[in-house]
């Protein structure tokens, strides 16, 4: 994908998206038949929701270019560690997200991190 | 339905809008961030535009942001999509009872614009479903009052986030506040020690399996995560805590 242009490919993965949107808000009553979940699906989805958001994330904290990081000077780790903290100290996504970006910025933009 | 007057005009859709207006302004930071996360990807401004008006879900947004800019297959995007959003389907089981009567449209736009913290206040309000057409309306009215209140603290700050990111260098990387985002919403979900693990599993299987092609690390680590926190669950010591947890 081109920085800043439009393609189709990628609108076409939006609109997919759009889809999965309403797939999943709407999952058990887009039909009217009655829908029992069997039970290793129940269970299964109490886990994939954190599995998906953890696969996502982790990678985008510890790695560059496709390698770990190789030195403990990059503003992600720390903003993260701190992130992870005051989440479970003030369980407020927000929180995560103010103190997190006032922990990365002065690192990225101050340091050079 | 928030444009139809008998739903917009009821008492209880002031009440739902009242219940989600403490909530807005966490809304509104996180919509700002992802608008500035998709411009500062790389998304063109009718792409972010789209992504926000169409889609809708900002936790899915955010994860399929790096997997777009890294030409992930098509599949692999929507399919990581659907996991992040597999709590909706567990809520849509409990509103099913609550919509099932409506015509099948106005359920999916009902459906639609119920996110996590609607539907939690929504069915804190509500915890049974009504059986006479009044308190049908009543509910639909509350619920509507919740999302509309939702929507519109969402899509302006996202919108502007949009418009702001171009004006910020990417050097920044502004867009980093969206990986925090999701990073608050799976602390969020990882409240048992069997999901600790599965976050744990699944985060260093995609570290390690990064050389996959086509970004199916994530895949992969979806599915040794949720093997993995299974089998603990069956055999493991874990057993007992999950189930008083």
């Amino acid at each position: 994908m081109n920085a800043g242009t439009t393609d189709l490919w990628t609108l076409a993965v939006i609109v997919g998206l759009a889809g999965v949107t309403v797939l999943s808000r709407c999952f058990f009553f887009i039909l009217e038949r009655p829908w029992s979940l069997p039970d290793w699906a129940r269970r299964a989805l109490q886990y994939a929701p954190v599995a998906a958001l953890a696969g996502v994330v982790l990678p985008e904290v510890v790695m560059t270019q496709g390698a770990l990081v190789a030195t403990w000077q990059d503003a992600r780790l720390f903003a993260t560690g701190a992130g992870i903290a005051v989440f479970f100290w003030r369980r407020s996504v927000l929180a995560t997200l103010v103190v997190g970006m006032a922990i990365y910025l002065p690192l990225r933009l101050g340091l050079g991190w | 339905m928030f444009w139809l007057p008998a739903v917009r005009r009821h008492p209880e859709f002031r009440a739902g809008v009242r219940a989600s207006a403490p909530i807005t302004p966490g809304i509104a930071a996180w919509g700002l961030m992802t608008g500035v996360a998709m411009v500062n990807a790389g998304m063109s401004v009718t792409e972010s535009v789209a992504m926000t008006l169409l889609v809708y879900a900002g936790s899915s947004q955010l994860a399929a942001i790096p997997l777009l800019v890294a030409g992930a297959p098509m599949w692999v995007i929507w399919a990581t999509g659907f996991c992040v959003n597999l709590r909706f389907v567990v809520f849509s089981l409990h509103l099913r009872d609550y919509l099932i009567h409506q015509p099948r449209w106005r359920r999916l736009v009902n459906g639609f614009l119920t996110a996590d913290m609607s539907y939690a206040l929504f069915t804190a309000r509500h915890p049974l479903p009504a059986q006479d057409p009044g308190g049908r309306v009543a509910q639909e009215a509350y619920l509507a009052g919740n999302y509309a209140i939702t929507w519109v603290g969402w899509i302006f700050p996202s919108l502007l986030g949009v418009a702001l990111g171009n004006l910020v260098p990417s050097q920044w990387g502004l867009g980093f506040a969206g990986v925090l985002c999701l990073l608050g919403v799976m602390c969020s979900l990882a409240n048992t020690p069997l999901r600790v693990l599965a976050a744990a599993v699944a985060g260093a299987a995609a570290v390690a399996a990064y050389a996959l092609p086509f970004k199916l690390n994530v895949v992969a680590a979806i599915a040794l995560a949720v093997l993995a926190a299974f089998w603990l669950e069956t055999r493991g010591p874990a057993r007992q805590r999950e189930h008083t947890a």
